[in-house]
């Protein structure tokens, strides 16, 4: 035991040395937590809208003012005729622009219907697609209180779309499962593979199998430090995304952690299998970052959903294990579900284990041999 | 002085697939002897001494190491070695005092005893102001001086030294076959392997391996005059290259399409 904790303790001034790896330790979950909170950020707020108002009346007056004050837009100017439109959207100076046709007060009033177009720019399809809906929002709201006072008894149906588990559409509740996936993976894959392959390639692996270290010992002493700073990472995030962006874990918070655990074992026996067959430190990245970390953010629903995909990406992503742990933590985190629901997806998470745990030590005998 | 066999090998044998790595080794290795273990690249010296090491099993033969079976207690040999590769075996980022500490603590020794030897080892190597310097910062002949007193630092019986003078220049090698010397003077046994035949001069008793069987194993002087060869160098190249074999054979059947070994 204590032949082992000297080794974990090396392993750690390892860590702390290498200004690298501390970086890819702390300061990338820190920066993606910000990046894709801040950033990428996939609400509206304060989106520029110009007007082209043919009717000036009081009701366009109204419904422009609403419009403004909800939050979502700002009036970025009024425009004089159709021209004006392709010249302002071309300038990138709008992100939409609303048109009032002419007669709009009074043909609502005497015919009781009245067209308001919504241009958005198509180029930026996510947002164009978001600032028509809140903009749809806010008229059929507008519809509903003129409805309510001028012409009471005539009500149609109104649809009210109300968004569960996520109300005000936050982007966070989708980006932190997905951060605390993508770093697990990236320092519990990535980063034992590296350092268990860097002994290999630097001979230092050679001293260590010929001492009274036993070969077990050898790895759970390199991935032992990994692990623990792992979790540490997760408690991180979690406590980076609760007081910068009000984002609690509704769910058990220790089978959070516990599936957490789950998940970073199952990441570095992956690791340790990277570094079983690879030979060079170089090797190792490249199978991680193609084999992990870009399936990861591209096919684990991470960013796309997965029900999007064709078929065929669907089949890629069922055997990818990121996939599996982002829906945990989603059940958890955002929805509150207890272990019943996730029970599934953490029996497969834990057979994954299992199988690159058993390969891992397959491939470490024949090398022995 | 009577000759304590520290190294035991009795027909030898192993495998990979169907090729024979080493075919059919005897000998033996006595107590605080340098025992120098030559052959060109291929021969199956690697391979033989990752068996003496406990890093492999002998497919068959009796394999006896400071007093342990390599089949049976391999854990045993490996604590009562010291090993020494050709690549550079301590850690760049940790400083010379972190890594004795290391291979210290490996191999079970207590702390204290650690601490004195290595105020010892530092003075002996007039390194007693470099202690917490990172080993990244030596030059290399200072590294493998370090290294190889990191591999006898817990008193093994036997260490093994794979090519440990590759790159290091003359002056830098002459110091380290001193510091060979004084270890064997201690009782230690040393296990050498080179590809320079000037050292292999240095050594008590030489062995030669050729396709996998020892084929000459003497003292220097002794195979000289039964090679009559001035050298070992010359004794080397008689028995790797026949005179009277200017071609190698054709390669037989069963040895087809095989990797070749790394010696």
């Amino acid at each position: 035991m204590k032949r082992f904790l000297g080794f974990v303790k090396k392993e750690f001034l390892h860590i702390f040395r290498d200004f690298r790896t501390l970086i890819i330790l702390f300061g990338i979950p820190t920066a993606q937590i910000l990046i894709f909170g801040f950033v990428v950020s996939t609400d509206i707020k304060d989106a520029r809208v110009a007007f082209l108002d043919l009717s000036k009346d009081e009701v366009t007056q109204k419904i422009s003012d609403k419009i403004c004050s909800s939050g979502f837009f700002r009036r970025a100017g009024d425009l004089e005729n159709f021209d004006e439109i392709d010249l302002v959207m071309k300038k990138g100076k709008v992100k939409a622009v609303v048109v009032f046709g002419a007669n709009f007060g009074h043909d609502l009033i005497s015919q009781n219907k009245a067209t308001i177009s919504i241009i958005a720019d198509g180029s930026e399809p996510n947002t164009a697609t978001l600032i028509t809906n809140y903009m749809t929002a806010i008229v059929t709201d507008f519809n509903r209180e003129f409805a309510g006072s001028s012409l009471s008894g005539n009500l149609l149906v109104q649809p009210e779309v109300k968004m569960f588990y996520n109300p005000e559409m936050k982007g966070h509740y989708m980006f932190v499962p997905g951060v605390i996936t993508l770093i697990l993976t990236l320092i519990c894959a990535l980063m034992t593979s590296v350092t268990i392959t860097k002994e290999k390639e630097f001979g230092t692996m050679e001293v260590l199998l010929v001492s009274p270290l036993k070969p077990l010992q050898i790895i759970l002493g390199k991935v032992t430090p990994y692990f623990l700073l792992s979790f540490i990472n997760v408690i991180f995030i979690l406590l980076l995304s609760f007081f910068v962006f009000d984002l609690p874990v509704k769910g058990s918070l220790v089978l959070l952690l516990t599936e957490s655990m789950l998940y970073i074992l199952m990441s570095l026996s992956f690791g340790i299998l990277i570094s079983a067959i690879s030979k060079t430190i170089q090797q190792a990245i490249f199978i991680s970052f193609l084999g992990l970390m870009l399936p990861t953010i591209l096919l684990s629903g991470f960013i796309f959903p997965i029900e999007n995909m064709p078929k065929a990406y669907d089949w890629v992503s069922a055997i990818l294990p990121p996939r599996y742990f982002i829906l945990i933590i989603k059940n958890i985190m955002i929805k509150g579900t207890g272990f019943l629901y996730v029970w599934k997806e953490t029996l497969i998470l834990i057979v994954m284990t299992v199988v690159f745990i058993g390969l891992s030590v397959r491939n470490f005998k024949v090398r022995l041999q | 002085m009577t000759k304590n066999a520290v190294i035991s090998v009795k027909n030898l044998v192993k495998k990979f697939g169907t090729f024979t790595a080493n075919d059919d080794l005897n000998f033996e290795v006595y107590e605080g002897e340098i025992f120098g273990f030559l052959g060109a690249n291929g021969a199956g010296k690697t391979t033989a001494i990752r068996i003496l090491s406990g890093l492999s099993s002998p497919t068959s033969g009796e394999v006896i190491v400071a007093g342990y079976n390599a089949k049976k207690d391999p854990e045993k040999i490996k604590k009562n070695i010291g090993y020494m590769c050709q690549k550079f075996s301590l850690y760049g980022d940790l400083t010379i005092r972190e890594n004795i500490m290391l291979y210290g603590g490996i191999y079970g020794m207590p702390k204290s005893l650690i601490k004195k030897r290595t105020e010892d080892l530092l003075e002996k190597l007039n390194f007693l102001d470099y202690g917490d310097r990172m080993i990244s910062d030596l030059p290399l002949g200072l590294k493998q001086k370090l290294a190889f007193s990191v591999a006898v630092f817990h008193e093994p019986k036997i260490v093994f030294l794979d090519e440990p003078t590759g790159g290091v220049d003359p002056i830098t090698r002459r110091q380290f076959w001193e510091m060979i010397y004084e270890t064997a003077d201690r009782g230690i046994t040393v296990f050498v392997t080179t590809h320079y035949m000037d050292e292999a001069e240095y050594c008590d008793r030489i062995s030669i391996m050729n396709e996998g069987r020892i084929v000459a194993l003497d003292t220097p002087e002794r195979l000289k005059k039964q090679y009559n060869a001035g050298s070992v160098e010359e004794v080397f190249v008689k028995i790797a290259r026949p005179e009277n074999r200017p071609h190698p054979p054709a390669p037989s059947p069963r040895r087809e399409g095989e990797k070749p070994m790394k010696a």
